[in-house]
């Protein structure tokens, strides 16, 4: 099968998506009006409450989404061949994921641009909203592990790629006091810093530096997943304007150049996908493609994290209700449109199906490293370039990414600890650099426990992706409850949040399994932790529902 | 921004270039700056937060050996006064001889 074909097809499906079914949802379901006035105006005050336009509201809502996780998940799903996955990613992106983001900014904005967690509380209930935070908690705590655990992999296999990623914290480093002091204009600095960046993927290749397989008493991965987690401690205690914005708006900049380096290479090589479309011939210990799929890609399809940034930062800055469906439903898009390159690049970035057979020798391999040598395979085969150099760019990319979210995350769970200090009193817990440390140190404790000295691959991915879904879950509850309330149809969000319900607490369950089939004690207790919350967020649902309905039967006979 | 919509044809070249140019500047500024400004803006308060404590101090008891100076700040800083006392969580203000509510 060609990949263009399957490309085209996808873009084709989603882009014919966003014209009908969105256009669909806007106006019928969640009636969005031009004329409503929007948190932004109502409360505008120059700091968090800012019409903003549009475009630049997508790109950040879009950069803020789009992270390693669309490129992870995929790349570790086409194991099952890349059909399963291509058709999860483009009718999750149509159906689920623009459906809940579009939807998540829609329910923020008509409550006074509140966060998913705080509408739980209000809409839902007290319950509801202690559950939120703590499956928020583990979700953070997941996303960390795993990232460090991806960065750590990729640094130690891709060596090329260690001075173009510590490189491009230095150039951000600068970049952000250069415009913090005024000292050249933006413009002038948007170019220097993307050159820089790829000056430093250029050189990489020949400045390789290989950590040893054992350092002391420790394995090489393990020293830099100690390493990157020192790092985001730091980050995310910094000022926001030394590091984080500057290398956010570096990222974006490379992520689109990035897509369109990768978009480009695909159609004028147009690789044959070597990979089955479904695949029979899954290694030994690979799970059931359902329900394991659709929480292996939770980002891509549909993710929990959305919410958090729609409600959270989007919703405050949209300049008119309408917006929504083109930030929230064309986001979702976008990062769609990244899951579908990864697939293909995992697909069918390979010389002959026994490479590609080599590659995912068991369930969790591949996944990133399958991104970047895939989709080094195509740039260098369809644009030219040395494949050390694409698969160093590529790394960096990933790498990067994840890196983002990693401080991010590290920095959110910093407020929940300091949160809980204040809750019970704790004034030690307030401190920054305490609440940072004990989140640093619950992330380690997970990130060795799930096997980070590079013996257990990404066996928490599953478990990430489940946590996140239960989150879109709880989202999409939200919103159902308020479609419910306004007397609109609510099966266009409650299918989705059923089938995700179900697909979460299987995929536990099966999980379960094959944790304590393995003996991973650690992982076991968290998986029924989450299944767990899981299973009282199912309650929930159906409790909340029939208290909505009856309350809707008692006013109408009243 | 607006010059060149409406004389898209006769507008010089040059003209064009830079309405163009500053309208990409502005999406960059717009691109670099949004997603922060709350952040930024609430770091900068408690900046100010911490010099206002340190202007009133005097007022409140606490000894400032350059209060001769803060002192000619004080009508500056009175506009944001009541907004201070209100954030610090004290619901009118804390000093006896200075009423603002």
């Amino acid at each position: 099968m060609s990949a263009v074909v399957v490309l085209f097809i996808g873009l084709g499906a989603m882009a014919l998506a966003y014209f009908v079914y969105s256009k669909f949802i806007a106006e019928k379901i969640y009636r969005l009006d031009p004329g409503f006035k929007t948190p932004a105006h109502e409360f505008e005050d120059g700091i968090d409450f800012v019409p903003t336009n549009r475009y630049v509201l997508w790109g950040h809502h879009f950069t803020s989404v789009a992270g390693a996780a669309p490129i992870v998940g995929p790349a570790i799903a086409v194991i099952w061949g890349w059909l399963p996955a291509f058709l999860w990613v483009v009718l999750g992106t149509i159906f689920f994921a623009g459906v809940h983001d579009s939807g998540a900014i829609w329910a923020s904005v008509r409550n006074r641009a509140k966060s998913v967690g705080a509408l739980t509380g209000d809409v839902v209930g007290k319950r509801a909203r202690s559950l939120f935070m703590i499956v928020i908690f583990l979700v953070l705590l997941m996303v960390n592990a795993v990232f460090g655990v991806v960065i750590a992999g990729l640094l130690m296999k891709f060596p090329s790629a260690v001075v173009p990623v510590w490189g491009a914290i230095l150039v951000a480093l600068v970049i952000g006091q250069l415009i913090y002091r005024r000292i050249i204009g933006l413009a002038t600095v948007s170019i220097i810093g993307v050159l820089a960046l790829y000056g430093l993927i250029l050189i990489g290749p020949s400045v390789p530096i290989q950590m040893p397989e054992q350092v002391g008493a420790l394995s090489g991965n393990a020293v830099w997943i100690l390493l990157l987690f020192a790092y985001a401690a730091i980050a995310s205690l910094l000022p926001v304007w030394m590091l984080l914005q500057p290398r956010d708006y570096i990222n974006g900049l490379q992520l689109f150049v990035g897509l369109i380096i990768l978009y480009g290479a695909l159609v004028l090589l147009n690789p044959t996908l070597v990979a089955p479309m479904y695949n029979t011939n899954v290694p030994a210990g690979t799970p059931s493609i359902i329900p394991l799929l659709f929480v292996t890609i939770a980002c891509g399809a549909i993710s929990g994290f959305h919410g958090l940034v729609a409600s959270g930062t989007t919703s405050k800055q949209l300049n008119k209700e309408t917006d929504a469906r083109f930030v929230g439903y064309f986001g979702s898009i976008g990062e769609g449109m990244l899951a579908l390159g990864a697939i293909l690049a995992a697909t069918a970035g390979f010389a002959s199906l026994g490479d590609w057979n080599t590659m995912y020798d068991a369930f969790g391999k591949g996944g990133v490293n399958a991104f970047v040598e895939g989709g080094a395979y195509i740039i260098s085969n369809g644009l030219g370039l040395p494949e050390a150099t694409a698969a160093t760019l590529l790394t960096v990319m990933a790498a990067l990414f994840a890196g983002t979210t990693m401080d991010t995350g590290l920095r959110l769970q910093r407020y929940i600890f300091q949160e809980w200090g204040e809750i019970y009193n704790q004034q030690w817990m307030k401190k920054p650099a305490i609440a940072t440390f004990l989140a640093v140190g619950s992330c380690l404790i997970l990130a060795f426990g799930a096997g980070a000295d590079g013996s257990g691959g990404l066996i928490i991915w599953p478990l990430f992706g489940t946590t996140n879904q239960l989150l879109a879950g709880l989202t999409l509850l939200v919103i159902t409850v308020m479609l419910v309330r306004l007397k609109r149809p609510m099966w266009f969000t409650l299918v989705p949040l059923i089938f995700l319900l179900i697909m979460t607490v299987l995929a536990l369950l099966l999980q379960l399994r094959s944790f304590y089939e393995v003996g991973n004690y650690f992982l076991l207790g968290l998986d029924i932790i989450v299944l767990i919350a899981s299973i009282l967020v199912a309650m929930e649902c159906a409790s909340s529902l029939k208290r909505v309905r009856r309350e809707l039967a008692t006013k109408s006979e009243g | 921004m607006r010059k060149d919509s409406d004389s898209k044809e006769s507008a010089p070249r040059s003209e064009r270039i830079k309405a163009w140019l500053s309208q990409a500047r502005f999406y960059a500024e717009e691109f670099y700056s949004s997603r922060y400004r709350g952040a930024i803006a609430r770091a900068q308060r408690d900046e100010d937060d911490l010099f206002m404590l340190m202007v009133f101090s005097e007022l409140m008891g606490v000894p400032n050996p350059v209060s001769y100076y803060t002192l000619e700040l004080q009508p500056l800083m009175l506009e944001r006064f009541h907004e201070w006392h209100r954030r610090m969580g004290m619901e009118h203000s804390p000093l006896d001889d200075f009423r603002c509510c």
